[in-house]
């Protein structure tokens, strides 16, 4: 049961104090779980407590109901089981590149001697790209290698699962791209378990081997759960060729353009908040679509 | 042309005090003799350097001179009324440095508590607006009537101005410091005592540096006006002893030399606070 339910979202919901008194409930009676080694996003419009989904898996909230579980341990606090990589990189200005990861290592490994740490860290800067500059400070880096800073202190610590932030959305594409091949390489290799907030489907179809769809806040509900049809060995230059391709995308860019708001009012009659829908979306069987089709999968 | 902006700058900084040197030494050599006749009962009481031809202000050579002298024995010591600079510079020096250490004992942890808990921070606000505004002079009764002694007084004097800048900048530092970087310091479960050290006291120590900064400037100030109202030793002292002595040339050398280590010790933490502060 803990492998297929490493992490476990159970009927979690999380309240805020609105501006003109009185409570918002950002999310409420939230169910879903993600498997030992499995990739999960989490896509949503801002507002839906995403975000706040991410801070109850890293401990540094905890839910006004419901528990999340991992390893069938109830989250009460932020662990060094679960890394977390933020938005902002939030590496520490006055420590150097290998200082930074230095850090966490010390965390992780209170006994461990100077040169050990060191060895240690310098061994997963070099995972990242970045061998060489140890010694700069994080001013001294472009954005996207800071980053890499942020995901080597995530990964030298090495954490049951990852979780992430939108680790992408401030780099450039041409960064954003091959960061995005590393910390698939990366994941691949190590069978990470990971948990990701995103807002670009392009991203969410790449690294996820399934995507949560939230709809929009407050009272905010997981509408369904899409497994990716693409296979593992997918490549950013080749996967928008698979056939399966656009019937995935259109059907996560359908979701945010227009379910995600309508989906509350039409909710289906056998919706179940403790099993939300799977849906694999895949392309339809015949070759050439009729001309005047109407189908679901032309949203975009 | 060609010469750089420190140059050019050092240039003028050696002309305009040619200029001023030159305007003091024209004013005070012609002046006298000119003014307005003094009312004899004035003129008894100045004595004769006032009164007979060449003006009581010194000129800019004198100053040199005097200032000469007390170069070539800056520490000698001929009993309560006659010390040499360099002694009074050192009393004063030792009373701002116990009085601004002991200041940096109470005001950085309590300003770091202060930070911490915005609770606290809210109920110690109104104390800390009401005591900052205050002249450390006005401390001066109270201190001599409950501490019954002048010199330990005027330290207290001096820790009391210390106090406010470095408190303040202190718990304004620490309040900033930003959440992600905590939350670095939680999810990797450093120990609350392990983030203070590791995370905020870096974070935040441009800031108190600042407050330390201020704090060295206002104490230099203080201890002048402290050590007039106290006596007995000390570059006030000193100031006030040679007005009554009617000695104008050491009370300008006094000056020159109080603008002098003000400026060393303002140098000296603005050293340290290019040192602890991180460009983002």
């Amino acid at each position: 049961m803990s492998d297929e339910k490493y992490i476990s979202i159970e009927g979690i919901s999380r309240q805020f104090a609105a501006p003109g008194g009185g409570k918002t409930t950002v999310f409420k009676d939230l169910w879903f779980s993600i498997p030992r080694g499995e990739f999960a996003c989490i896509i949503g419009h801002s507002g839906c407590g995403k975000t706040t989904v991410l801070n109850i898996l890293s401990g540094l909230e905890l839910p006004d109901e419901g528990v999340a579980i991992v390893a069938d341990k109830a989250i009460e606090g932020p662990s060094l089981d679960r890394a977390v990589i933020f938005q902002s990189h939030a590496l520490l200005p006055w420590r150097t590149v290998l200082g930074n990861v230095a850090y966490a290592v010390t965390s992780r490994w209170p006994k461990w001697g100077k040169a050990k740490v060191e060895e240690h860290a310098r061994a997963f800067i070099e995972k990242v790209g970045l061998k060489g500059s140890e010694l700069k400070k994080p001013s001294q880096l472009s954005g996207g290698m800071k980053q890499r800073v942020g995901i080597a202190r995530a990964l030298s610590i090495e954490p049951k699962m990852l979780l992430m932030d939108e680790p992408f959305s401030a780099l450039d594409a041409l960064t954003r791209g091959t960061l995005q091949d590393e910390v698939r390489r990366i994941c691949v290799e190590t069978g990470q378990t990971v948990f990701m907030i995103t807002h670009d489907v392009d991203e969410a179809i790449y690294l996820a081997d399934k995507i949560i769809l939230m709809t929009n806040g407050p009272e905010a509900l997981v509408a369904e759960i899409v497994e990716n049809p693409l296979p593992k060995d997918r490549t950013r230059e080749g996967m928008h060729k698979h056939p399966h391709y656009y019937a995935i995308r259109n059907h996560l860019i359908d979701f945010l353009v227009a379910r995600a708001k309508s989906f509350k009012s039409e909710i289906p009659a056998d919706y179940d908040p403790k099993r939300p829908p799977i849906v694999r979306p895949v392309a339809s069987p015949q070759p050439v679509p009729p001309p005047n089709s109407a189908n679901g999968t032309a949203a975009a | 042309m060609g010469a750089s902006v420190g140059l050019r700058a050092g240039i003028l900084s050696l002309a305009i005090l040619l200029i001023f040197g030159a305007a003091w030494h024209i004013a005070v050599s012609s002046g006298a003799s000119s003014g307005p006749a003094m009312d004899p009962e004035y003129a008894k009481l100045m004595g004769i350097t006032a009164t007979s031809g060449k003006s009581a202000m010194p000129g800019p050579l004198d100053i040199l001179a005097k200032l000469g002298e007390h170069l070539k024995r800056p520490f000698y010591d001929n009993g309560p009324n006659d010390k040499g600079l360099g002694l009074q510079l050192l009393y004063s020096l030792g009373r701002v440095g116990l009085g601004y250490f002991l200041a940096v004992l109470v005001a950085v942890p309590v300003g770091f508590v202060i930070g911490m808990f915005p609770v606290i921070y809210k109920a110690l606000d109104p104390f800390i607006q009401v005591l900052k505004p205050v002249s450390p002079l006005a401390w001066m009764p109270l201190a001599l009537y409950t501490i019954k002694d002048s010199g330990k007084s005027a330290i207290f004097v001096i820790f009391i101005c210390s106090l406010w800048p470095m408190l303040i900048n202190t718990a304004f530092g620490v309040a900033a410091v930003r959440k992600e970087w905590i939350n670095v310091a939680r999810t990797l479960e450093v120990s609350q005592w392990r983030q203070a050290l590791t995370v905020i006291l870096p974070a935040a120590a441009p800031t108190i540096l600042t407050g330390m900064r201020i704090s060295i400037g206002i104490a230099w100030l203080v201890i002048v006006a402290a050590e007039m109202l106290v006596g007995g030793t000390g570059i006030g002292y000193f100031v006030w002893n040679e007005w009554n002595n009617l000695s104008i040339a050491n009370v300008i050398v006094a000056i020159l030399l109080i603008g002098l280590v003000g400026m060393a010790l303002d140098l000296t933490l603005a050293r340290i606070q290019r040192r602890v502060t991180f460009p983002e």
